[in-house]
């Protein structure tokens, strides 16, 4: 399933092969940003939400545009905008200290609040500050809504302290859902809610959700077909972003497990920018965001080694579905409080350790690797005491290196070199080690 | 202390106060237990707790603050990045380090990531510790979030009453309430007279005098109050010509008392903070009468403090709890301080300025660490904006 398609004309024509399913999510993501930047004209509704806890089946049932401003702080990392986002937020008053997607978001505001298409971004409608696993998510629609002085709806997810979902929890959340989260949507759109709607938009996600699984799984084969880290970020875009219960995202994950299954079917292993990865040499399972000022550089140092990712945990912010989880039609509302519950950073950490050793085990990886990110405690804070736990659990060898989302002083490749060359030479030391035992 | 004559009442109050702030084994606490067969103690960090459930048990809350400028931290930074905050790896450090081994249980509220991932660390390498994360609502709207809390708070009291082996009865819990009504009721006794006195009850003195509050039985600290207030109303101190500020940020990692002493030093009085607010959370008196986890609940929802852990709805709102306390205590500056990558202070910062600005009113900003030792950098600005104060209202 390839499509030719020739690049920028300003550049020499030269001709990549690219998968129906990039293809596709370019053009998802091209027609969702002009959507977004185009709503001023056409009168649609703007919610602005978070990427764990998404309600896109509930959004979409309003008619509203959803915009992420963790997607655009990632799309801002990758264009090499977010240092300058950074700084301008340091610059009126932001910590250093603080969650650099916040800052980027709020320095690109103050710097004319640009689209990646070059357009502006249209003010939102409404602040859907969807409060789960991370802290930062409340202060950071407070600072937009001093901006945008717009209304903020706070559907607050418990956290699962005890790795529990309780009755409460669910039934606390329920009744936000119906007596908040909806009436306000309601009142804003204009729009009636339709619970046949929500059911509709929740069947079609779970079509989604049941391919994307089988994607990330495929890394259970060896060679893998798949990263599940560095790919993975652009295999989770669609169904963490704005895409969860539409036509399209089905379509994508169609043509995703297609392709993969075609890779597996030929023994290759992940794509990479580079082209096919060549010989699998280390199996990894990677906890923490990764650095996306410095995405290839950082992913090169990886297949450059022979080191592909069969699992991340990063891969599972916007929602686990690995352990069977899908979106239920028939509780409609209950079902997008379990999904908010569940989200990888709102389980305690004896969940992330467990999740962490079982994808090790499952995946038969060589050993976990922590990239620790500088400006985010809902994922950093703990994790030296994962990897301790998950290295005495499994019996392999783990490693931690660290950096940061969006903001590139803290990106230092020769460190980061230095510490994964370490890693593999442990990694094959143990191999050594285990033959000669 | 430094105005104080020696031998006076204030000081032997403070002093105990000092000693109990300098004991990093809490031996009052463990002495409490052990003077009875099945005591227990319920440690807590910040930001709140209702203590009026570990109280209705028969148990002690022991407020649980990390480690402050006196502890050497030698197991806990191999737990933490140096880019968290201290308060967990001091606590940590606490934890290992034996001096909180009579602990029987462990609360952590919900303030911020970084006690939220701690309560799950708490579990694993503590596993005879009775540990819960305590969440409390960001809905405030009776029938949701109310509802939500009261089970919370249903299912913590049970948990107590198994640890104590007795399920703990609506009477208990109403005692317990009307004590903790007391507390509260001198503590704010305390506030006004100190915004109104600030030279006759100095912030170092009012700080370990609540900070006694967290080790002590709860009736105890509460004569402590009575004691140190009739004291400080008897004697007569020396008059500094301080400006006066509200301390704001410090409600989690505690700033060393030598910051606090440093800016009484450097001319400025503070006359209201952030410090400790689980000793005054809830802003008035909680009914007795009536079912009592629904008059906590009542209470947190309707009538407790304002703090970054907490969504504020109403944009008009944000911010305005500090604007009254400064026109409460009359204050004519804010500080800001906040601990180094603290999320909740940090974030909130900026709004919190702004709100500032709008109502015209000066502050200063500046960061620490509990274990912070040069004071020189914040006396000299805490110096400086007391000077510019004073230049202000002089004109
Ligand atoms: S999860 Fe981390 S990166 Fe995301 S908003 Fe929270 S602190 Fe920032
Ligand atoms: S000091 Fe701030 S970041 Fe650190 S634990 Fe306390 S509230 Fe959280």
């Amino acid at each position: 399933m390839t499509t030719k398609i020739v690049t920028s004309k300003s550049a020499p024509a030269k001709e990549v092969e690219k998968d129906a399913s990039m293809v596709k999510q370019k053009e998802m993501m091209a027609a969702h940003y002009d959507r977004l930047t185009s709503a001023p004209e056409t009168g649609e509704k703007v919610c602005a939400t978070f990427v764990p806890g998404n309600l896109n089946e509930l959004i979409m049932c309003f008619g509203l545009v959803n915009n992420l401003p963790e997607v655009n702080a990632i799309q801002n990392g990758l264009r090499r905008q977010s240092g300058s986002y950074v700084l301008e937020a340091e610059k009126i008053g932001h910590s250093e200290d603080v969650c650099t997607y916040v800052k980027s978001d709020v320095g690109m505001m103050a710097k004319g609040n640009i689209a990646p298409n070059g357009k502006k971004f249209p003010n939102p409608d409404v602040l859907l500050l969807s409060y789960t696993g991370c802290f930062t998510f409340m202060k950071w629609f407070e600072l937009l809504r001093e901006q945008y002085k717009c209304e903020t709806i706070m559907l607050h997810t418990p956290y699962m302290g005890d790795g529990k979902i309780t009755k409460n929890m669910i039934e606390y959340m329920v009744k936000q859902l119906k007596d908040d989260v909806i009436p306000t949507l309601e009142r804003i759109s204009g729009v009636k809610f339709d619970i046949d709607r929500l059911r509709e938009n929740l069947r079609k996600s779970t079509r989604a959700e049941d391919d994307l699984v089988r994607v990330l799984q495929s890394a259970k084969n060896k060679p893998s077909p798949i990263d599940g880290y560095f790919g993975g970020i652009y295999y989770i875009g669609p169904i963490f972003g704005a895409f969860r219960g539409t036509d399209d995202a089905i379509d994508y994950y169609r043509f995703l497990r297609a392709e993969v299954e075609e890779r597996l079917a030929a023994g290759k292993g992940p794509v990479t920018p580079d082209g096919d990865m060549p010989k699998e040499r280390y199996r990894l399972v990677v906890e923490g965001p990764p650095n996306y000022t410095h995405f290839r550089q950082f992913w090169k140092m990886f297949y450059d080694e022979g080191a592909v990712v069969v699992a991340s945990s990063y891969s599972k912010v916007g929602g686990v579905y690995d352990f069977g989880f899908r979106h239920d039609p028939d509780k409609p509302l209950e079902t997008l409080a379990e999904y908010c519950l569940g989200v990888y950073t709102n389980r305690n950490l004896p969940q992330r350790i467990d999740m962490l050793t079982n994808y090790v085990n499952e995946y038969e990886a060589d050993g976990l690797l922590i990239n620790s990110i500088k400006s985010c405690n809902s994922f950093s804070a703990g994790q030296l005491l994962i990897m301790r736990e998950v290295e005495k659990r499994t019996g392999k060898p783990a490693a931690f290196v660290e950096s940061d989302l969006v903001d590139p002083r803290y990106f230092s490749a020769a460190n980061i070199k230095n510490r994964l060359e370490s890693y593999f030479q442990m990694i094959e030391q143990k191999r050594a080690s285990a033959r000669a035992a | 202390m430094a105005t104080s004559l020696n031998g006076s009442k204030t000081t032997d109050i403070v002093g105990r106060a000092q000693a109990l702030f300098d004991d990093l084994s809490f031996e009052a606490a463990r002495q409490w237990k052990a003077a009875q067969p099945g005591r227990k103690v319920v440690g807590y960090m910040p930001i709140y707790v209702p203590r009026e459930l570990i109280h209705a048990a028969g148990f002690l809350p022991l407020g649980v603050l990390g480690g402050g400028d006196q502890l050497e931290v030698i197991h806990g930074d191999a737990y933490y990045q140096s880019y968290i905050c201290r308060i967990p790896r001091s606590t940590i450090e606490l934890g290992v380090s034996g001096r909180l081994d009579f602990v029987d249980g462990m609360l952590f509220p919900s303030i911020c990531d970084v006690i939220r991932n701690l309560s799950g660390m708490w579990k694993m390498m503590f596993p005879n510790v009775y540990v819960r994360y305590f969440d409390v609502p960001q809905n405030y709207r009776d029938e949701i979030g109310g509802n939500y809390y009261v089970n919370e708070l249903a299912e913590l009291l049970h948990d107590l009453g198994e640890l104590r082996g007795k399920p703990v009865t609506d009477d208990d819990l109403r005692h317990s309430i009307a004590v903790y009504n007391e507390n509260r009721r001198l503590v704010r006794d305390l506030y006004t007279y100190r915004a109104q006195y600030p030279w006759q009850a100095p912030a170092p003195e009012v700080y370990l005098i609540l900070r006694a509050g967290l080790v002590l039985p709860v009736e105890e600290h509460s004569q402590m109050i009575r004691d140190y207030l009739a004291a400080a109303r008897d004697e007569e101190r020396a008059r500094r010509d301080n400006c006066r500020v509200v301390l704001t940020g410090v409600f989690c990692e505690q700033p060393p008392l030598n910051l606090i002493k440093s800016l009484e030093l450097a001319g400025c009085y503070v006359v209201d903070d952030d410090l400790l607010l689980v000793t005054r959370w809830l802003t008035g008196d909680v009914p007795i009468e009536g079912p009592p986890l629904q008059n906590l609940a009542h209470a947190f929802l309707h009538h407790s403090e304002s703090t970054a852990a907490k969504y504020e709805p109403d944009l008009k709102e944000k911010g305005q709890h500090l604007v009254r306390a400064v026109r409460r205590s009359g204050a004519e500056g804010v500080i800001f301080a906040c601990p180094s990558f603290c999320d909740p202070a940090l974030l909130d910062r900026p709004m919190l300025q702004h709100v500032l600005k709008d109502a015209d009113i000066p502050f200063i900003a500046f960061k620490y660490a509990e274990n912070s030792g040069q004071m020189q950098p914040i006396r000299e600005q805490a110096g400086t904006f007391a000077d510019s104060i004073k230049l202000w209202s002089g004109t």
